[in-house]
């Protein structure tokens, strides 16, 4: 357990925080190699098959993050996300999922401060909750 | 307002009513056809069949234990555009709610029919209705009809209704125009009619039935029938709930399926035109699988099941109706109503939100509001 090292996989939206993401890495702040970014155009298409999927893939830790609400770049695709997380929520604990392991962030264009912050509490927290039960298992 | 009236019983034999009934309606100037659970000429089935001729309503057998299919498709394809006449369809409730999911999703209207529901006696799973019918679907009717109406339960000899139908809370028919009720009411002399909405009222004035009082047993009578398939229906979660609460044990839940997609099919309100599962995002290349092998020494093939299954859960949850038509359609007997049951009770109670209740409720994930759920934002947020 002691060389566990967490996969987290993160959704972020272009327009805020990615570019949060990339203002961290202009400013030279250093933050956990533990996390995947995956860029997409908003969070609101972030379908809850593409978490699903990493969860039984074995991503131990999966982080949608975006807008804050009223910034949406696309008016409103993060409040649909936040009702999908929600969804997600009260589905994937009922299967052995720790609901920690699913986390939304609102994070600015501006933030890339709190960027590097958030991304290292995420690793510290995955890294104690231990292993996703789907990556030692045959799950199919 | 509310009309109660009666429709009379010669000889006992409601079925022969009910046809009489559905011949008035059908002779109304304004109503083209009657929508119906009909036996097949060709064969012992009963299928939804439209019909437009009064002397075709021979065979209707609404009462039939008989649910080969969730209606509320059948109705989708006759209403996604205006069909040039008005239809009476008798749903069983199940199916009334699930049309009017579909309705909400746009993919069907309530412009031109005539909803008809009657009080719902369960069915059996298919296979089961092809042993309990065997050479006479009629008769078989009148021998489950008693044995319900007389207070012995769906069950004859070892043929039980099918899990949906004994955890189904909805009985009575809702959203209905009209119902015709049976429990608690005395089937031998006369079946109820009540009117539901001003549609309703104006069919039962012009049929000229005579009105009768709601009989007072019958709102006994449901309230004990609903608490015997709640407490059905909360057991079946308690026992599901256990079944998968590990990744490990969902998989073992899963075992038997194929991917056939069959539970999708027959699902009334899974009602994309291509579904992800069925395009070429699943046509993985060969190496994947050899890749997937690898790391974790085997892989069943096929493979993305509970994938499948629990992405049918987010997608389709919030919507289930609860008909069971996905546990019917399973070729190789997977209890999957018990996990779409158990999971959307949770889905469907965090939007406040309940499939079918009302064509007023926006379908949870089409609509948000600025100002919601915001415990599951941030990360020291932990959400039990």
């Amino acid at each position: 357990m002691e060389d566990f090292e967490p996969v987290i996989i993160a959704f972020v939206c272009n327009w805020c925080t990615y570019t949060a993401a990339d203002l961290a890495g202009t400013s030279r702040l250093i933050y956990p190699q533990n996390v995947r970014l995956i860029r997409v155009m908003c969070t609101g298409m972030v379908d809850p098959q593409y978490i699903i999927k990493a969860f039984l893939e074995g991503a131990d830790g999966i982080l949608v993050s975006g807008c804050h609400p009223g910034d949406c770049h696309y008016i409103n695709g993060n409040y649909k996300a936040r009702r999908r997380i929600k969804l997600l929520k009260e589905i994937l604990p009922q299967f052995g999922f720790e609901p920690e392991r699913l986390r939304l962030t609102w994070i600015g264009a501006s933030d890339g401060i709190i960027f590097a912050e958030i991304m290292r509490d995420l690793a510290a927290q995955m890294k104690a909750l231990g292993p996703n039960e789907a990556k030692l298992k045959m799950v199919i | 307002m509310a009309t109660t009236a009666k429709i009379g019983v010669k000889d006992q034999d409601f079925l022969a009513s009910l046809r009489d009934f559905f011949r008035s309606i059908l002779q109304l100037e304004d109503i083209s056809g009657v929508l119906a659970p009909k036996k097949l000429p060709m064969k012992n089935i009963v299928m939804p069949t439209l019909v437009t001729d009064p002397e075709n309503l021979e065979g209707i057998d609404p009462l039939a234990p008989c649910f080969p299919l969730n209606a509320a498709k059948v109705v989708s394809r006759l209403t996604r555009k205006p069909m040039g006449g008005k239809v009476a369809v008798v749903l069983r409730p199940c199916e009334t709610r699930a049309f009017i999911e579909l309705v909400k999703l746009k993919q069907g209207s309530m412009e031109e029919i005539v909803l008809v529901g009657l009080d719902c006696l369960g069915a059996y799973k298919n296979t089961d209705y092809f042993r309990f019918a065997k050479e006479n679907v009629t008769e078989s009717t009148y021998r489950f009809c008693k044995s319900v109406l007389s207070g012995n339960g769906g069950r004859i000899e070892d043929i039980d209704l099918s899990p949906a139908c004994k955890a189904c809370e909805f009985p009575i028919p809702d959203n209905t125009d009209f119902l015709i009720g049976l429990f608690g009411v005395d089937t031998n002399d006369h079946l109820l009619i009540q009117s539901k909405t001003t549609a309703g009222d104006d069919i039962i004035s012009r049929l000229d039935l005579p009105e009768m009082e709601e009989p007072p047993d019958r709102q006994e009578a449901v309230a004990s029938l609903i608490a015997e398939h709640t407490a059905f229906r909360d057991n079946m979660f308690a026992e599901t709930r256990e079944a998968v609460d590990s990744l490990e044990k969902m998989t073992t839940y899963l075992a038997n399926c194929v991917n056939c997609y069959n539970c999708r099919v027959a699902c009334p309100v899974c009602y994309c035109k291509e579904c992800v599962f069925v395009t070429d995002v699943f046509n993985h290349d060969p190496s994947q699988y050899l890749r997937w092998a690898d790391r974790k020494g085997s892989i069943k093939i096929p493979t993305d099941t509970v994938f499948y299954h629990i992405t049918r859960l987010a997608h389709m949850s919030t919507a289930c109706v609860g008909c069971g038509q996905c546990s019917n359609a399973c070729p190789n007997d997977i209890p999957v109503m018990e996990l779409i049951r158990t999971v959307a009770q949770h889905t469907q109670k965090a939007f406040d939100y309940e499939a079918g209740r009302s064509l007023e409720e926006d379908p949870p994930l089409s609509v948000f509001r600025e100002d919601e759920f915001d415990d599951v934002v941030g990360i020291s947020a932990v959400i039990a």
